[in-house]
């Protein structure tokens, strides 16, 4: 492991992006009807860097009241919004795409400081693709009827979204563009340690000129997401988060009219084959796992590696591992930054504790941690078996779980051995057997010889309790139309 | 020289491994297979079809992956440094007359004259028969005389005359030879064939000279290939692998020397030899530069950051990097009017 | 003063692999409004100028057809934003062209930019609309995939200069052709300014190519041409529609007969990004996933 601070030969030196090219504010309100408003109930809470604990700003903090007001204000917007020709909404769309490209280097160094990933993810992942999903759906707008959803598909009304905080920008995009190009309107609850990329958003919407009350923001916790969840003129429910909540979620809408789409948690098997190009296959191991430290529903948790090549890989696994460079999250040459919260660190922990006392073997490169912030190392676990714990629950932070298989009979059957089924990879220079693995594969997304790849023109879910629906492609216009 | 590490020693590792599988073999387990691998044409074949693939798209991606480090101050100094001592500096014009490669051999010595503390090159690169002059015009200095042989750059001549070409370079005083291998012979699979001329090369260059193998990764044009090739170069008894002759229109890129330093990297791990990288052709300015010491450090590790194991074949390289050292010397950007012109 | 002022006249020029050359043949011709007053000379392309454009599409079809949808769309877009800003300009240029009025040219203007948006929305969909898996009776994936035909020479319409110009030349560089586009022969110049557009659009030189002229004279190599994949007749007449038809069947060129359109604002729908599209079929088997076929 490098950190930053460690000599020798060729030592990078310390090459932090610029804070200044993002001012933000003492403090943020809730983004209803156009406009930046307390709440109801003059609430407040406290968003901090992850990486150094440092206070970045106090936002408002929805409640009840607001939820009333803000699908209200969404309610109100929606006639209007909805019986504009789609070649003007669509250009509505485009301005917003424009704009984000145009900010997207503030809004990079703000994602990294309000979640604490490293910068090069948030410049070179993030925000190019958040863009895209709006260039994308924007494109849509004025084509819904050849879609494949009948000739004049309707919107539903108002979107009520939860989203999480491991990509909130992107998950933002994911939710928002859909839904404003099929003609809704919505409320977007962020999460409660990630608020302010979207109140970011919430200044863009304004820039753009997007009409009052088309895209409300509400700050807040889980009462607030539970009452916008419930609220009965909500028409359709977004979710991305964990599979717990999720299914609270789904017992909330049951018996009503709304619509719901969730995505949800993941224990995805990254499958190596003996005849897998082993070089990429690293890289793509390391990106599966160590890509935003682990926090990503998707994440290719689970290393199943054939026995015959065990041994070779693990080895070069450990030696490209000794290579991450962890530490300040606005330094470019960060790989690894700080887990996004205090709590998400607790759980981390505790689970990776429980892998030890259940005699599963944990590694991690030498690596010092900074003293402030919320840090946890790239770890391996072997002698994992499909009983482990940290084979079956998800982690969501920087821990693989190495498991072997001798057949690719094997191989599927344990990948398939999840409650989950959000994603899995696979590693060989075969075609037909990627091709017949995908198609016993029981996953929304399949990656093979890549991992974690994502666009806009792809639709991306799960499988089983990962939740259902697909977001991205024409497929994500789904969730979105009453149909 | 090639330097025995103590990593490893004896391992029964993973080409070994895999190749075991192939051919009749005592199964001596500690004894390494490759000294059989070249036994014939079709164990040879077996053996470099038997290493692992690469996936263009991900060797791609993590190269460009890399070229994303920012080097800055501290360490694009040493960088700087580093990279002015790694370069060959090249001329190979059929234009080439003694006054030319004297003012390059002046040149790498002292690259730039308004600073002495520039470190020197670590060597020029000419045809054979530029040598002596060469040489002469290095004498007394640590700048080392190249010279490119085997009939290049393509390579087109029978065995005797490359050899001849060697030998007359050996004799003149080269310190390295940048052989060419046989492309044709190479896609033709023919690959003992490209074997025996290297190991014949190797032989001629006596224990004087070190020997450079130039595969044309342009022309060998496939992934695959330019991992097999950097394999059998190293089988040989390469003493640098080096990716292109500059005399075509792709040569050294991020992802194929990257590949080329995985090759060099599990070498050393399988047979404890260390061999050297040479990138050549198409890097001209500080910022490539760079980036590929970026793919040096991170793929083989800080003991290929070393002249003796890394290389640059270059020529308007130089003053790019004595530009940019000189920014960061003074705070202002230099121009080319304060370099000097070859 | 500024009354006063003498104007200065703009050179019309063709637009060839990102230049503007004028035609070799040095030839020019009278370009007059609705009412017979001259406007300008705009180059008069000879049958050299038409082989040079196609050497030029022929050249950027490789960078074009290789970029990914995505870029094309924000390329697409980039024209849209350009256009934007000139739309005073295109508003006169179509308003002496055609003899509309100046609120009637702006319509025009404004549906050619609007025009530009919606294509650039397609060139990331429209593979999702005709290509996808189909579910063969094998152990095989098979996958449909439009791919586009290459270089495409397009008539532009004679009467509607600008809208009917964008509306046949956008969809066939949407879907990663490249063009020869030979403009309205009595109304060219909305067709020669909006080369100006495109130079400064991110659209790479060559994709688009714009040859002035005497449309049969033009179109008669253009259609013979060997190297020419397909051929759009918008802008020919029955006789030399049929006549281009026939030469282009020597190469067994794709051709788009000439559409009667009465409203070019109309929503154009997909039919114009389809004809230029080649759809490949990828075979490749599945297979199980053991020797015995068994299951773990």
């Amino acid at each position: 492991m490098t950190t930053q601070s460690q000599a020798s030969a060729f030592a990078y030196a310390p090459a932090p992006e610029s804070r200044a090219v993002v001012d933000i504010a003492p403090s943020y309100g809730l983004f209803i009807d156009g406009e930046f408003a307390d709440a109801a109930e003059g609430k407040v809470f406290k968003t901090v860097s992850p990486s150094t604990e440092e206070v970045l700003s106090e936002v408002a903090r929805a409640g009840e009241a607001d939820v009333e007001r803000a699908v209200r204000a969404a309610r109100k917007a929606f006639e209007k919004w909805s019986a504009l020709p789609g070649s003007e909404r669509a250009k509505y769309l485009f301005r917003i795409a424009r704009i984000i490209q145009e900010r997207s280097r503030e809004l990079a160094v703000l994602e990294t400081l309000d979640n604490g990933k490293p910068i090069r993810e948030t410049r070179d992942a993030d925000l190019p693709l958040v863009a895209a999903h709006f260039f994308y759906y924007a494109g849509w707008a004025d084509k819904l009827g050849h879609a494949g959803y009948g000739a004049d598909p309707r919107p539903l009304g108002v979107a009520g979204q939860v989203i999480p905080w491991n990509f909130p920008l992107l998950m933002l995009a994911w939710k928002i563009a859909p839904a404003l190009a099929t003609g809704n309107t919505v409320v977007l609850k962020p999460a409660e340690t990630t608020p302010l990329s979207a109140l970011f958003f919430a200044d863009i919407c304004r820039q753009a000129g997007l009409p009052r009350g088309v895209v409300n923001i509400l700050p807040g916790y889980g009462d607030a997401g539970a009452a916008l969840v419930a609220h009965p003129d909500v028409d359709k429910v977004a979710f991305t988060g964990s599979t717990a909540v999720g299914k609270e979620i789904a017992r909330t809408v049951a018996g009503t009219r709304k619509k719901l789409t969730l995505e949800l948690g993941g224990k995805g098997a990254n499958i190596v084959f003996d005849d897998a190009p082993l070089d990429q296959a690293v890289e793509g191991i390391v990106n599966g796992i160590f890509f935003n430290q682990g926090q990503v529903c998707c994440a290719g948790s689970r290393l199943l590696v054939q026995e015959s090549v065990e041994e070779e890989l693990l080895d070069a696994l450990k030696r490209r591992l000794g290579t991450l460079r962890l530490g300040d999250p606005l330094d470019k040459n960060t790989d690894i930054g700080a887990i996004n919260s205090a709590e998400q660190l607790a759980r981390i922990t505790s689970l990776v504790e429980a892998g030890e006392a259940e005699g599963a073997e944990r590694w991690s490169p030498a690596c010092e941690l900074p003293s402030a912030g919320y840090w946890f190392a790239p770890t391996l676990f072997t002698n994992v078996t499909q009983a482990h714990t940290v084979a079956r629950d998800e982690i969501f932070g920087p821990v693989l779980s190495v498991l072997t298989f001798r057949t690719p009979d094997e191989a599927v059957a344990k990948a398939n051995n999840t409650p989950y089924g959000l994603s899995a990879g696979i590693w060989t220079e075969k075609g037909s057997r990627i091709l017949a693995v995908a198609n016993k594969l029981r996953a929304g997304v399949v990656w093979s010889n890549t991992f974690n790849k994502f666009d806009p023109t792809s639709p991306f879910g799960g499988y089983k309790e990962s939740g259902f629906g697909r977001e991205g492609g024409r497929h994500g216009l789904e969730a979105y139309l009453d149909v | 020289m090639p330097r025995v590490t103590d990593e490893h020693p004896g391992v029964y590792s993973r080409y070994a491994r895999r190749y075991a599988r192939l051919v009749t073999m005592p199964t001596a387990p500690t004894a390494p297979a490759l000294g059989d691998v070249t036994a014939s044409d079709s164990t040879l074949r077996r053996f470099l079809h038997g290493l692992p693939g690469v996936d263009p798209v991900g060797l791609e991606a993590r190269a460009a992956s890399l070229g994303t480090r920012s080097i800055k101050t501290t360490a694009k100094a040493y960088a700087i440094d580093l990279a002015i001592s790694m370069v060959d500096l090249t001329t190979l014009e059929g234009a080439d007359t003694p006054g030319k490669v004297r003012a390059l051999g002046v040149k790498a010595v002292h690259p730039d004259p308004t600073d002495r503390a520039t470190p020197a090159t670590a060597a020029v690169c000419v045809y054979p028969d530029m040598v002596a002059v060469a040489k002469e015009a290095v004498a007394g200095s640590t700048v080392k005389v190249a010279s490119v042989a085997t009939a290049f750059p393509a390579g087109r001549a029978a065995l005797g005359v490359k050899l001849a070409d060697v030998r007359d370079a050996v004799a003149a005083g080269a310190d390295e030879i940048d052989m060419v291998i046989d492309r044709g012979a190479f896609l033709a699979g023919r690959y003992l064939k490209v074997y025996e001329e290297i190991v014949a090369v190797k032989e001629a260059c006596g224990s004087s000279a070190r020997l450079k193998v130039i595969f044309e990764t342009g022309e060998l044009s496939t992934y695959d290939n330019i991992r097999r090739a950097s394999w059998l170069g190293m089988l040989a008894g390469a003493d640098f692998i080096k990716t292109s002759t500059g005399k075509v229109a792709v040569n050294a890129t991020p992802a194929n020397t990257l590949l080329m330093l995985e090759a060099v990297r599990d070498f050393r791990a399988q047979t404890g030899v260390q061999v050297g990288v040479k990138p050549a052709g198409g890097i001209r300015t500080t910022k490539d530069a760079l980036k590929f010491l970026v793919l040096v450090n991170e793929t083989a590790g800080t003991d290929w950051l070393d002249n003796h194991w890394f290389r640059f074949g270059a020529s308007s390289l130089l003053n790019d990097l004595l530009m940019q050292r000189q920014k960061l010397a003074t705070g202002r950007y230099s121009g080319p009017d304060y370099v000097t012109v070859d | 003063m500024s009354d006063a002022r003498l104007s200065v006249f703009k050179t019309y020029k063709l637009y060839v692999g990102g230049k503007f050359p004028r035609s070799e043949s040095g030839r020019v011709y009278e370009v007059t409004d609705s009412k017979g007053r001259w406007l300008a000379n705009a180059p008069q392309s000879s049958r050299k100028d038409a082989r040079d454009a196609v050497v030029a599409a022929r050249k950027a079809f490789g960078g074009w057809s290789g970029a990914t949808a995505y870029n094309r769309g924000q390329v697409l877009y980039r024209v849209a934003e350009m256009l934007e800003g000139r739309r005073e300009q295109f508003t006169r240029e179509v308003a002496e062209a055609e003899g509309l009025s100046k609120g009637r040219a702006a319509a025009q203007v404004d549906a050619a930019i609007d025009r530009w948006v919606w294509y650039a929305g397609w060139t990331d969909k429209i593979a999702q609309l005709v290509g996808g898996g189909n579910p063969v009776a094998g152990p095989y994936f098979n996958l449909s995939s439009p791919e586009p035909t290459g270089v495409v020479t397009v008539l532009a319409p004679q009467d509607s200069s600008f809208l009917g110009l964008v509306s046949v030349l956008a969809p066939v560089i949407a879907t990663g052709n490249t063009a020869v586009v030979v403009a309205s022969e009595r109304a060219p110049l909305p067709a020669l300014s909006l080369s100006e557009v495109l130079a400064t659009s991110d659209v790479p030189g060559g994709v688009v190519n714009v040859l002035s002229g005497r449309t049969a004279e033009i179109a008669a190599p253009l259609a013979a041409h060997q190297d020419v994949n397909a051929i759009d007749l918008a802008g020919a007449d029955e006789a030399l529609a049929k006549e281009l038809e026939i030469a282009a069947a020597d190469n067994l060129k794709r051709v788009l007969r000439p559409q009667p359109v009465d409203d070019w604002s109309a929503d154009p729908g997909t039919d114009r990004l389809t004809p230029f599209l080649e759809t490949k079929t990828v075979w490749h088997p599945t297979g199980s996933l053991g020797a015995g076929g068994s299951s773990y």
